[in-house]
């Protein structure tokens, strides 16, 4: 037990986690962004942003992350050296951000479309009944409808980008949690098994409540129909 | 797709004319993105013949990217099965009428789902590493093998019981008229039903399983992305390799999300009952990495 303290002293874990914590944070902002867009494109009456939305959902969607964070680490950062920032470890932290924000906005879109389709016609019809054309009626009347039929996925989406916020260790952010745990068995294989349920249990402490918020406000928020 | 129909009127002359303007600018803005992207590439003599060139010889399919592809549908194959097979277990056990057994499989799936993939993948890759219990060589696709089966069993499961949740309840009446105990009604009556009506949202769980095997790269497993990377740094062609890769990777994935797209049409016919828990869990399962 006392071994198992000592840990905490020698190396920093919620300092691995803060830093999971802000990938999190500022991966879900530009994701959401771009995933908004995406879903504004994909649901618009203009062909060329349409197949723009379907292809980009269909590219990142289909693409594992492991290569999507190895291609910003090596291929842009070394190869092509875009540096984000004047430190190193602060622009591999952005360039892991962008690689997280743009996987992760492809499953934004679907969620927001999936939400779309949870707004009846008969709400479309009225919109332009009332002579509202698309980006009116899309931003009075159908977004904010379907934002709150698609709290629940979304949710789930900001869950997996919690969860995967550990693979930015492929694109060398080390001192994040996946990385740490990994320095921290590798000093101390006697205590593999209590080491791995720290980090579990950190994350599901993270993860659970938003699920349970999510779903929470999800019901809370739905419009009744 | 429904609403797409609706969110604009059937266009008519200044709304087709206004359409088409909005078609030209938004292909230009995107022909102008792509162009950006190409001449940054070509800026670094990322387009250059030698750099493509290797993917035309024979010798960097033989030894570089089939035997990472070969590897990558190795551990993704093995734990597809095995993931079924623990889902079935775990999502029965969630749907037993014992109680306690109830709970172990609750609290064992909530808690897989929760843990990051790659955390279980480093966790089994040391602990098994320094327990001696396998072959060094071995402890990478056992590692990988292991923490796909246990976070997607973990899904599949939760997929099996919205499944038999969505069935009509005159299913379980009926068995349990015939005389089936509530176990044999479960395994022999709502479980294919729900696994068939499932079936859309458990081949999206399979491109799941696809996709992390790439993970397996950060746990030295010799996967394709392991494979093209040391490609890529052999030829001094990182990005062209890293290209190559995710197209492989877009082309299966793509295809098994087709095929699961035409299944849920199909057995949208054959599949008659109350289906709010399936829609509610293709959702679920989109956002799962």
């Amino acid at each position: 037990m006392e071994n198992y303290l000592s840990l905490f002293e020698t190396y920093d874990v919620p300092a691995a986690f803060w830093i999971n914590i802000q990938l999190s944070f500022w991966a879900a902002l530009w994701a959401l962004a771009i995933g908004t867009v995406l879903a504004l494109f994909r649901i618009s009456p203009i062909p060329s942003l349409q197949w723009f939305g379907a292809a980009y959902v269909n590219i990142f969607r289909n693409t594992p992350l492991t290569i999507i964070l190895a291609f910003g680490f090596l291929g842009l950062f070394s190869v092509m050296q875009i540096n984000l920032a004047g430190e190193l470890d602060v622009s591999l932290f952005r360039i892991a951000i962008v690689g997280l924000a743009v996987y992760h906005a492809a499953f934004v879109c679907e969620a927001i479309r999936s939400g779309v389709n949870t707004v009846p016609l008969g709400q479309a019809e009225a919109a332009r009944a009332i002579g509202l054309s698309f980006l009116p009626a899309a931003r009075l009347i159908i977004l904010p409808q379907a934002f709150r039929g698609a709290i629940a996925p979304l949710g789930n989406v900001l869950i997996a980008l919690i969860k995967n916020s550990t693979v930015a260790a492929a694109g060398s952010v080390a001192a994040e949690a996946s990385g740490l745990m990994k320095t921290m068995i590798e000093f101390r294989s006697d205590l593999v098994i209590p080491i791995f349920l720290t980090f579990a249990l950190g994350f599901v402490i993270l993860v659970i409540p938003i699920g349970l918020l999510t779903t929470w406000a999800s019901r809370k928020l739905a419009v009744a129909r | 797709m429904s609403a797409q129909q609706v969110l604009f009127d059937a266009p008519g002359p200044r709304a087709r004319r206004n359409i088409m303007i909005g078609n030209i600018i938004g292909g230009l803005i995107v022909l102008g993105i792509l162009a950006w992207v190409v001449s940054a590439l070509a800026g670094k003599g990322q387009l250059a013949a030698s750099m493509w060139t290797p993917f035309l010889e024979s010798r960097t399919w033989e030894f570089f990217i089939l035997p990472g592809l070969v590897n990558t549908l190795k551990a993704a194959g093995i734990a597809i099965v095995t993931s079924v097979v623990f889902g079935l277990v775990f999502g029965v056990g969630r749907l037993s009428h014992v109680a306690p057994i109830r709970w172990v499989a609750g609290v064992v799936v909530e808690f897989l789902r929760a843990v990051p993939v790659l955390l279980m993948m480093i966790f089994f890759w040391l602990a098994l590493g320094s327990s001696g219990a396998v072959k060094p060589q071995d402890a990478p696709l056992i590692a990988v093998v292991v923490a796909l089966t246990l976070y997607n069993g973990s899904v599949i499961a939760e997929l099996v019981r919205s499944g038999v949740y969505g069935l009509p309840k005159g299913q379980r009446e009926a068995g349990m008229a015939i005389g089936l105990t509530r176990n044999q009604s479960l395994r022999n009556i709502e479980v294919p039903q729900a696994l068939i009506a499932m079936l859309p949202a458990l081949i999206s769980q399979f491109v799941v399983i696809l996709k992390d095997s790439a993970l397996g790269f950060i746990i030295t497993y010799p996967e394709l992305l392991q494979y093209t990377r040391r490609l890529g740094v052999g030829e001094g062609n990182v990005i062209p390799s890293l290209f190559v890769a995710a197209a492989i990777f877009i082309v299966i994935n793509f295809a098994l999300s087709t095929l699961a797209t035409r299944l849920s049409v199909l057995l949208s016919f054959r599949t008659k009952g109350r289906r709010p828990a399936a829609k509610e869990a293709i959702a679920m399962d989109a956002a799962s990495t």
